[in-house]
């Protein structure tokens, strides 16, 4: 790594090694050098950034200390910051300027975080490829012809390539999870509720979790610190305790149960990916937990279940886009459902529109029984899976993405192959459960392979505790790209 | 369940989505395959299954009905695509 860890950065700046602004300097230089090849971020914050360091040099120099004290961090393009634009990589939200910060940017702000800019996506992070982005297509860091993954591909990208020291994702599918995976970084999407949506542009209510993206599961640690907990704002954020995750981070994990859902492994799994995965579990088991087979029965249903409820959700939630309120309105119109209609069309990509389709048909009247109750009742299955294998183990241990980052360009006429390949990071949407990924070895082609870490409900502690133990043992999450 | 009940132009009209016919065609096409993976669910057996719309078991979320200041003045109001003084601004409705 030729960049610090969020951890390590913090001791250094304690340490007076560098300021918060030439921390800061160095970072938008790194930008400036790379990102005219990666193409991670929509749109950066200089000036609001340049003012976070110089107030946090002040505070640094008044002796005073908060968890993320002159830290760069950058943002996904969804999550509100006031004053600033937040795009959603959609023409629809082009121009549009955010009038109040979400609660995630109001805790990273008061924990001295420096928010450097705003990351690409998959247009309002529907998409597994980042190529749904109305702007631009980031590039994979490791092979500037692959995918970083999506929809969360800006914020991998932008890790994997020490354009930040840490960034927020969102994951309704697997989107922060398998661009972690693709571009060989740590990232966790929380217990559903464990972090506030208030300002977060939403996809699908029920699925929709903030997390963070970074080098180690250390330091995902201190932004679950800062970010998570109840929050007012957010009726279904969940009123219960936020436990200290980098006080548990060195617990011994020996002992620990370790479920390998067999359906995760079946026919259609890369090879390199496979015996990376085994690799990984083997590491596991020699580092004291005892690895047992389990079972997740309904997960072949998991695509569909998702793609039905998920779709329904985003159908309603993108309803606001009709150009009176905010964001863009179609100049071509002299009535007002031709205003609505233009403006749709123009305003949205077509990975967008395929989904409001399919929303607005499951819930359409005659066919809402047969898909939307019938969807709903299939995400009651799939949860009591999960609920019923966490009596015999801890965590489960799968892989992320069947494939390692694939070409670009090479799934974009295949949206049903595009959804097939979440089928690993999908289930735990759908139960709710806490769910990560990190590094666990490079493919015959360079190219990083995740390693899933699923928990029981608010369990995030263990997950970075055995992630962490992992990082330890291993050095796969040192492993980065030559760029 | 069927994928041939699938009626692109009116579901588009519902969604308010205007579709070339080009997009009509094409969306189409795939959506035959999208739903014939989605009537897999018809496989399982969910007779006496209870749906779930959320995986928190929360029951209706109470607060204080206080008045609360998230915006300055007239900045929600600005964000509009057309606007005048203190009302939105749309094309003919009758």
């Amino acid at each position: 790594m030729h960049q610090p860890t969020i951890t390590q950065a913090k001791h250094q700046l304690l340490e007076k090694k560098y300021s918060a602004v030439e921390l800061l300097d160095a970072v938008y230089k790194r930008i400036d050098a790379v990102d005219n090849q990666v193409q991670a971020y929509v749109h950066l914050t200089r000036d609001i950034a340049r003012q976070q360091a110089e107030a946090a040099d002040k505070k640094l120099a008044a002796g005073e200390d908060a968890p993320l004290l002159g830290i760069p961090i950058a943002l996904k393009d969804l999550i509100c910051m006031k004053d600033t634009r937040t795009t959603c990589a959609s023409r629809i939200l082009e121009n549009f300027v955010s009038p109040y910060d979400a609660t995630v940017v109001q805790r990273l702000k008061a924990a001295g975080a420096v928010l450097i800019g705003k990351t690409n996506m998959d247009e309002f992070a529907m998409g597994s490829s980042n190529e749904n982005s109305y702007f631009k297509a980031t590039k994979n860091p490791w092979d500037l012809n692959r995918v970083p993954g999506g929809s969360s591909g800006g914020s991998g990208a932008a890790v994997a390539a020490n354009e930040c020291m840490g960034a927020l994702g969102s994951d309704t599918g697997g989107s922060i999870r398998q661009p972690a995976a693709f571009c060989g970084i740590t990232g966790l999407k929380p217990t559903y509720g464990r972090v506030s949506r208030f300002g977060l542009v939403a996809f699908a209510s029920s699925f929709d979790q903030i997390g963070p993206m970074t080098k180690t599961a250390e330091d995902a640690a201190v932004l679950m610190n800062v970010i998570g907990g109840h929050d007012p704002m957010d009726s279904t954020s969940a009123n219960v305790p936020l436990p200290d995750f980098t006080a548990t981070l060195s617990n011994d994990v020996k002992g620990l149960k370790i479920g390998i859902p067999k359906e995760y492994f079946k026919k259609g799994l890369d090879a390199n990916v496979e015996k990376a995965v085994q690799e990984g579990i083997k590491t596991l088991e020699s580092m004291g937990m005892q690895a047992i087979e389990v079972s997740l029965p309904h997960t072949e249903y998991a695509v569909a279940t998702y793609y039905i409820l998920a779709c329904a959700e985003a159908s309603a939630n993108l309803s606001r886009y009709d150009g009176v309120k905010y964001g863009y309105r179609s100049e071509h119109a002299d009535n007002l459902m031709d205003m609505y209609t233009n403006t749709r069309e123009e305003g949205f990509g077509e990975e967008v529109k395929r989904r409001i389709l399919l929303g607005t048909f499951v819930l359409s009247s005659g066919y809402y029984d047969a898909y939307y109750l019938k969807g709903q009742k299939a995400r009651t299955l799939i949860k009591q899976d999960f609920e019923e294998a966490y009596k015999k183990c801890d965590v489960m241990v799968s892989p992320i993405a069947p494939v390692p980052a694939f070409k670009l360009g090479e799934k974009l006429d295949d949206p049903l192959q595009m959804y097939l390949s979440d089928i690993f990071t999908i289930s735990a949407n759908l139960a709710g459960i806490p769910a990560m990924s990190i590094p666990c070895g490079l493919s015959q082609e360079n190219l990083p392979i995740g390693l899933q870490l699923m928990g029981n409900y608010f369990d995030e502690a263990t997950l970075l505790n055995v992630a962490h133990q992992y990082q330890q043992t291993t050095e796969h999450h040192l492993q980065h790209p030559a760029l | 369940m069927s994928s041939d009940s699938f009626d692109i132009e009116k579901i588009a009209l519902l969604a308010r989505l205007k579709l070339t016919e080009e997009e009509q065609l094409r969306l189409g096409r795939q959506f035959e395959g999208i739903l014939q993976h989605i009537d897999q669910l018809n496989q399982l057996d969910t007779e006496n299954v209870e749906p779930t719309s959320h995986v928190l078991p929360l029951q209706n979320v109470f607060r204080e009905d206080e008045v609360k200041t998230l915006f300055e003045d007239g900045k929600y109001l600005s964000l509009a695509p057309r606007q005048d003084k203190d009302h939105y601004e749309v094309p003919q409705i009758i």
